[in-house]
C-alpha cells in the first residue's frame, strides 16, 4: 500500500474544498460519501438545463489541472451540440509527470467526487459513455476506482436513469500500459482505443472528434472533481476562492528538500513564500532554496531567488516564462547537484519519448548521453552550449508538447546553473599528462 | 471548393481551401522537403522536415497538414526553415549509420539527398550510435533498423495500400523499430512495396541488394508480362541481366504499384532451364540442332503439309506482343490457309463486347476502377489474381469512399473495404448481383469486374440487370495473362478475325484441335496446351515456340527457343483494353522473338505476310485493326492508350468456348511463374501466406 501523501490534519493555510472528505474515515465508500453531501451537484445539475451547467463552470474560472490550464467551461462548450454521433467523456488519469502526486489522492480518498464530476459533465454535453484511464503503475487506485464504480451501480448513481432523472451514464475505469505520452490527450485516446500510444494530428480536437472519433470531453481527474464542488457553492463562490482569471483551489504535490513534503488544497495564487515556509515547514535542515520546479519537471525550473517572491497561479508563472503545470513542486536545496539533476529529468524524457517524431525521438537520447558525459566530468565547455543548442532545436518542432517538455528544463538548467557544469568540467577534467604515449608515429 | 490566394515565398499562389500546403506549394513547383508524407497515404506530421514559417504564428508548422487559407504568408527557406531542416537532419544522422558507401539506396536516397542540401558539413554528434542487427524478413525483404528513420510509410503502403498491414511499430522512443505483426517474419503479398517506399534504405530488397549501384544500372520502362493487368515495370538492367524491377518514377497506369511478380517475377528470363538453341526430334529424341536447320525443317514440313491440303491446328499465346499475333493469325490463315486457331481462352470478352453493343463508353479503363463511386467485383480473388484492380479499388475506396460490393466464393481481401460482401458459388453469382439491386442503384456510377463464372449467355443477363438499375456503368471482363485481351482482339480465335470481325471461314477450337485425331501439324506459339491434355492426333507434326522445355515442347517434333516479353518490342494490352509498349531490356542468347521466327518461317515458305518487324506490324495493326487506331505518340512515350473495340453485335462462335480461368495466385503465374526462382523461394519460406 502506498504511504500516505496526507498529513493527519490539513494545515490552516490551506483552502480545503476537494479535499474536504480526505481525512474522514472510509473516505472512499459511497455511504460515506452520500452522508456528506454526496452526488447532492448531481442532483442540483439535473435539474439545470446543459447550458447553465456550463455557463456555471465558466463562472467559475476553472482551468484545466494538467498542466496546460485551457479553461474547462470554454473546452466543454466546444462539443458541437447537433452532432448525430455518441459524446464521450474521457478521464485523465495517466498521472506521471515527475513530482505530481495529486490525482492518486483524489482517486484514493474520494472516488465518487470524480464519478460525480464525470456524471455532471456527461448532463453538459449530452453524453452517456465515459471511460476512466488510469495509468497501468496506479494498480491499487484502479481497484479503488472499480470498487466505487461497482457501488455507484449498485445504488444507482451509474447505469440507466440515474436516481429517477432519467439520465442514463456508463463509466468504467481503462488502464495505461505505462506511458507517460499517453498523458498527453490525444495519445491516451489512441491507447484508450486500443492502438499504439502515439498521439494525433490536431485539429480535430477532442471536444469535435475524440474517443472513437465521436465529441469528446477530456479533462484531467483533479478538474473533474472540482465540478461537484462549484455546481454546490456557486461558479462565482469558487472563483472567489482564487484569483481573477484562475478560480478555486489547487492541490499542490510539495515534494523535494521540504521539511513537510505532502499534498495541499491551496487556493490559486497562494505565494510561494508562504508554501514553503509556513505549509512546507521550511526547506529541510534550515538549508537555502537552490531551486523550483514549480509544476512537475517540464516546466522552465526557477532559481531560489526568482521563486521565493512569486505566487502559485497560471499568469504569475507565465511572467517568469515557467508554468503552474501540474501542481507538481519540486524543491531543491543548496546542496542539490544542478547536473545530476538535469541527467535525472532527461533520463525520464528520453525514456519516455514515444518515438513519433524525430526531434523529440533523437533528441532526448543525444541529450541523455551528453548530460552523462557532462555529470561524469568527461567533455567540454562547448558540450555545455550544446545541450542548450540541442534543446533549442527541438523547442516548438516536435509533434506533441512531450519534446518542448525535455527541452525547456534542458535549457533553464544549462542556462541558470551553468557554473554548475563547469565547475564539474573543471573539477574533474580527463588530463592527458602523465598518461603513457599509446602509439609513437615516428618510431 | 474555392481558391483562396496565399503567397510562399513572397509569390502569390492560388489552390482549392482545404488543399495542404505542401500539395499547393508542389504544383507551383515550390518543394517543401518531407520524409512522411506521402501523397495517398495518411498524414503523420512525424518527420518535421516540413515545417514552414507561416507569419502570425508562433512557431514553425508543419506543412503536410496545414491546409492553405486566404492571405496566410508563408515562408519555405527562410533562415529560420532552413536551421530547423538542418537541425532536424542532424538529429536524425545521430543513429543513422553513415554506411552509404555500401548501401543499397545511396544514390537514391532521400536523406543523403537531404543531407547533401541541408546539412552540416561537421558532426557535432561524438556518442555512441544505437545499433541493432540486421533482419531478414522474408525471402525478399531485409531490414536494418539502423538506418530506418520511422517515416512510416512502410507501415502505411502495407496497411492502406496493400490491405495486409503486415508491418507495425514496437518499443519506444530512439528504440522504435518497424516489426512485422508475426513477429520475426513478414506474412504478406511480399509486393516489396515498403522496400519501394523507404526513403532511406532500411529496406533492401533479397533479389538486388549488393548487386549494383543505382548509377551503373540502365532502366528501361516495359509492361509486366505475368498478369493481365499490364503494370509497367522499370527494368534495372546491367551486363545485360535484368537486377531489378520497380516503378519508382510513376509512369505508366500503375503509378508505383508493382506486386511480387512485377517486381520480383523476372528471374525466369535467366532460369538454367531456359532453352537457348532449337531443338529437332531424331529418332524419337530431342536434340539440339541449329536455327537454320529447323526453321528450314520446319518451313520444309509446313509447305508440304500444305501442299497436301493437310490440316493444320495453330495456337496462340497470352503473353505474345499484338504484333506476334497479329502476325500469326494473318500466317494461319493467309499463309498455311486454315482456320483451326485458337488460344486458351480465361474470359468471354466477345460475351461482353455483344452484350454493351451500342453503348458507348461501356469498356472501363484502370483509372475508372480508382475514380467510380461503386464497384462491383463478382467471382474474383482480385488481390490473389489481379493484385493492380484490387490496388484501384482498395484506393479508391480509402479516397473517394467508394462503395465495394464483392460477390464472390469464398471471403476476398476486398471484403475489408466492401459495403456489402455476398457468398455465392459461380453458379448462383448472376443470382446473388441480382439480390444487391436496391443498393447498387443507390451507389450510381458502377463498374463492374467479373471473372469466368459469368461467361456466354450470363454475360448478357448480367448487362441487361445492370441496364435496367438505370445507373452508368462500365465492364472490365477478367482474363488471365499479359496480353490476353490482346489475343482476342487480334483474332487469334476460329471464329472470329481481328477486331471481333467474323472470320471468313470457322475453324476448330483449341479443345477441337487437340480432340482431332485427323490433325496434320500443331504449331503452338507460347502456351502449354498439353499440361492438362492429350493430342489425339499421333501423325501431327508439333512445331512449339516456347522459353522452357514445357509438356508441350516436350511432345514437339521441333521446339523453337522464344524470347520473353522482356526481350523484345511491341505492344499488349491489358484487360481493360489498355494498349502499352514492351521495351526490350535485355537478350537471352540464342532466343528470338517469336515474331522473328514467324518471319523467318515466313521467308522460307516463300509467303508474303508483309514485314515482320514490330514497328511496321503496329502500323498495319492500327490502320487494320478496329479500334487499334490508338495516338503513337501516347504509345511511343510509354502511355497507355485506350483501344476501342468494335461496337455492335458480334458473330455467335458454333460452339461455346471452354473459358477458365487458371486461377493464378499472387505467387503462381501459369508456366512461367514454375521458372521463377522467387516465387518458388517466397511460396516454400516458413511461415504462411497472408490470407483474408
Amino acid at each position: 500500500m502506498n504511504p500516505s501523501l496526507l498529513h493527519d490534519a490539513p494545515h490552516p493555510a490551506e483552502t480545503i474544498v476537494l479535499g474536504k472528505r480526505f481525512r474522514l474515515p472510509n473516505s472512499r465508500s459511497i455511504d460515506t460519501y452520500l452522508a456528506n453531501d454526496g452526488y447532492q451537484a448531481f442532483m442540483k445539475a439535473s435539474k439545470m438545463t446543459p447550458d447553465e451547467i456550463i455557463n456555471e463552470v465558466k463562472t467559475s474560472n476553472l482551468r484545466g489541472r494538467g498542466g496546460a490550464g485551457f479553461p474547462t467551461g470554454m473546452k466543454w462548450s466546444f462539443v458541437p451540440k447537433q452532432s448525430p454521433k455518441p459524446k464521450y467523456i474521457v478521464v485523465n488519469g495517466d498521472e506521471s509527470e515527475p513530482g505530481t502526486c495529486k490525482d492518486r489522492v483524489l482517486i484514493q480518498y474520494d472516488p465518487h467526487q470524480l464519478i460525480e464530476g464525470i456524471l455532471i459533465a456527461g448532463m453538459s454535453v449530452d453524453a452517456h459513455r465515459g471511460w476512466i484511464y488510469i495509468r497501468g503503475e496506479y494498480r491499487y487506485l484502479i481497484d479503488i476506482m472499480d470498487k466505487a464504480i461497482s457501488e455507484a451501480y449498485a445504488r444507482g448513481w451509474l447505469g440507466k436513469n440515474i436516481q429517477g432523472t432519467g439520465f442514463d451514464f456508463e463509466l468504467s475505469t481503462h488502464t495505461g500500459a505505462g506511458a507517460y505520452e499517453c498523458g498527453e490527450e490525444s495519445a491516451l485516446l489512441e491507447s484508450l482505443e486500443g492502438k499504439r500510444g502515439v498521439p494525433r494530428i490536431r485539429p480535430p480536437f477532442p471536444a469535435v472528434s475524440g474517443a472513437f472519433q465521436c465529441p469528446t470531453i477530456l479533462n484531467n481527474v483533479e478538474t473533474f472533481a472540482a465540478v461537484p464542488g462549484i455546481l454546490q457553492m456557486g461558479g462565482q463562490a469558487w472563483a472567489d476562492l482564487g484569483i481573477p482569471k484562475a478560480g478555486g483551489t489547487k492541490l499542490t504535490c510539495l515534494t523535494g528538500h521540504v521539511n513537510r513534503p505532502g499534498v495541499y488544497e491551496l487556493a490559486l495564487g497562494f505565494p510561494v513564500r508562504r508554501m514553503l515556509e509556513e505549509v512546507g515547514g521550511g526547506i529541510r535542515g534550515g538549508k537555502k532554496l537552490k531551486a523550483m520546479i514549480p509544476g512537475g519537471s517540464s516546466c522552465p525550473i526557477l532559481t531560489g531567488e526568482e521563486a521565493w517572491e512569486l505566487n502559485m497561479d497560471y499568469d504569475s508563472m507565465a511572467k517568469v516564462k515557467t508554468m503552474l503545470g501540474s501542481g507538481g513542486v519540486v524543491i531543491m536545496d543548496e546542496d542539490t547537484d544542478m547536473v545530476k539533476a538535469a541527467l535525472r529529468i532527461i533520463r525520464f524524457y528520453q525514456h519516455e519519448s514515444c518515438g513519433w517524431c524525430i526531434p523529440c525521438r533523437e533528441g532526448t537520447l543525444w541529450l541523455k548521453k551528453l548530460l552523462t558525459r557532462l555529470d561524469e566530468g568527461v567533455g567540454t565547455v562547448q558540450d555545455i552550449d550544446l545541450v542548450g543548442d540541442l534543446a533549442d532545436n527541438m523547442l516548438g518542432r516536435t509533434f506533441c508538447p512531450l519534446g518542448d517538455a525535455a527541452a525547456m528544463p534542458m535549457m533553464s538548467i544549462v542556462r541558470k546553473f551553468r557554473h554548475e557544469f563547469e565547475a564539474k568540467l573543471a573539477q574533474k577534467s580527463v588530463s592527458m599528462a602523465g598518461l603513457p604515449q599509446l602509439v609513437s608515429i615516428n618510431g | 471548393m474555392a481558391d483562396v490566394t496565399f503567397t510562399v515565398n513572397g509569390k502569390s499562389l492560388q489552390a482549392p481551401a482545404g488543399t495542404l500546403l505542401i500539395d499547393a506549394c508542389k504544383r507551383s513547383g515550390i518543394e517543401i522537403p518531407a520524409f512522411c508524407y506521402y501523397e495517398g497515404l495518411a498524414l503523420q506530421a512525424a518527420c518535421r522536415m516540413c515545417l514552414v514559417e507561416v507569419e502570425k504564428a508562433p512557431k514553425l508548422l508543419a506543412g503536410c497538414t496545414l491546409p492553405v487559407a486566404e492571405g496566410m504568408v508563408v515562408h519555405t527557406e527562410s533562415p529560420a526553415v532552413v536551421k530547423a531542416r538542418k537541425t532536424t537532419l542532424e538529429f536524425l544522422l545521430t543513429n543513422h549509420p553513415l554506411d552509404c558507401p555500401v548501401c543499397d539506396k545511396g544514390g537514391e536516397c532521400e536523406l543523403q539527398d537531404m543531407v547533401f542540401r541541408y546539412g552540416a558539413g561537421e558532426s557535432r554528434f561524438t556518442e555512441i550510435k544505437h545499433h541493432v542487427d540486421e533482419k531478414q524478413w522474408s525471402p525478399v525483404v531485409y531490414f536494418d533498423a539502423p538506418r530506418c528513420i520511422l517515416c512510416y510509410r512502410c507501415v502505411r503502403i502495407c496497411d492502406e495500400g496493400l490491405g495486409v498491414k503486415a508491418l507495425g511499430v514496437t518499443n519506444r522512443g530512439a528504440y522504435a523499430e518497424i516489426t512485422p505483426n508475426k513477429g520475426d517474419h513478414l506474412e504478406c503479398d511480399e509486393c516489396g512495396s515498403c522496400i519501394d517506399i523507404c526513403p532511406v534504405g532500411a529496406l533492401t530488397s533479397g533479389i538486388y541488394r549488393y548487386q549494383t549501384r543505382p548509377w551503373e544500372m540502365e532502366h528501361v520502362g516495359t509492361i509486366c508480362t505475368h498478369c493481365s493487368n499490364g503494370c509497367k515495370t522499370t527494368l534495372g538492367v546491367k551486363n545485360d541481366q535484368i537486377i531489378r524491377g520497380n516503378n519508382r518514377d510513376r509512369s505508366g497506369i500503375n503509378g508505383e504499384f508493382l506486386c511480387v511478380k512485377g517486381r520480383y517475377a523476372f528471374d525466369f528470363v535467366g532460369h538454367a532451364e531456359r532453352l537457348q538453341s532449337p531443338l529437332m526430334r531424331v529418332d524419337g529424341k530431342l536434340v539440339e540442332v541449329s536455327w537454320s536447320k529447323a526453321l528450314a525443317h520446319v518451313a520444309q514440313k509446313f509447305s508440304e503439309i500444305k501442299a497436301a491440303g493437310g490440316k493444320f491446328g495453330v495456337i496462340g499465346s497470352e503473353h505474345t506482343t499484338n504484333e506476334e499475333n497479329f502476325y500469326l493469325q494473318k500466317f494461319a490463315r493467309q499463309g498455311l490457309g486454315t482456320p483451326h486457331i485458337d488460344h486458351r481462352r480465361s474470359g468471354d470478352v466477345p460475351a461482353l463486347l455483344d452484350a454493351v453493343s451500342g453503348k458507348s463508353g461501356a469498356l472501363a479503363t484502370t483509372a475508372d476502377l480508382y475514380n467510380a463511386k461503386a464497384v462491383l467485383i463478382i467471382g474474383s480473388d482480385l488481390s490473389q489474381q489481379h493484385p493492380f484492380l484490387a490496388y484501384q479499388i482498395r484506393s479508391d475506396a480509402r479516397h473517394h469512399q467508394a462503395k465495394i460490393f464483392t460477390v464472390t466464393e469464398g471471403p476476398v481481401r476486398e471484403d475489408k473495404v466492401a459495403a456489402k460482401k455476398v457468398r455465392a458459388a459461380a453458379g448462383e453469382q448472376l443470382a446473388a448481383v441480382m439480390g444487391l439491386a436496391e443498393d447498387l442503384r443507390a451507389a450510381g456510377d458502377l463498374v463492374v469486374v467479373f471473372g469466368d463464372s459469368i461467361q456466354g449467355s450470363a454475360v448478357g443477363e448480367l448487362v441487361s440487370f445492370i441496364d435496367s438499375l438505370g445507373v452508368p456503368a462500365k465492364y472490365v471482363c477478367l482474363v488471365d495473362y499479359a496480353n490476353s485481351r490482346g489475343a482476342l482482339d487480334m483474332g487469334l480465335a476460329p471464329h472470329l478475325g481481328p477486331g471481333y470481325h467474323a472470320a471468313a471461314q470457322t475453324g476448330m477450337s483449341l479443345s477441337e484441335m487437340l480432340a482431332d485425331a485427323t490433325l496434320d501439324a500443331l504449331w503452338v506459339v507460347g502456351s502449354n496446351p498439353l499440361k492438362s491434355a492429350k493430342l489425339a492426333s499421333e501423325k501431327a507434326f508439333v512445331v512449339v515456340q516456347e522459353l522452357f522445355l514445357t509438356e508441350t515442347a516436350q511432345r514437339a517434333d521441333v521446339v523453337l527457343p522464344a524470347a520473353s516479353a522482356y526481350e523484345k518490342s511491341g505492344t499488349v494490352t491489358n484487360v481493360c483494353g489498355e494498349a502499352q509498349r514492351l521495351r526490350k531490356a535485355v537478350s537471352v542468347m540464342g532466343a528470338k522473338a517469336d515474331l522473328d521466327i514467324f518471319g523467318l518461317l515466313a521467308r522460307g515458305m516463300r509467303l508474303d505476310l508483309g514485314q515482320a518487324a514490330p514497328d511496321k506490324v503496329f502500323e498495319e495493326i492500327r490502320t487494320s485493326v478496329h479500334g487499334y487506331n490508338v495516338p503513337l505518340p501516347v504509345i511511343a512515350t510509354g502511355g497507355a492508350a485506350m483501344t476501342a473495340p468494335v461496337n455492335g453485335r458480334l458473330p455467335a462462335a458454333a460452339q461455346p468456348p471452354a473459358i477458365q480461368s487458371a486461377r493464378d495466385s499472387l505467387f503462381t503465374s501459369g508456366s512461367l511463374g514454375r521458372y521463377s526462382k522467387v516465387l518458388k523461394t517466397v511460396l516454400e519460406a516458413p511461415g504462411g501466406l497472408y490470407k483474408p
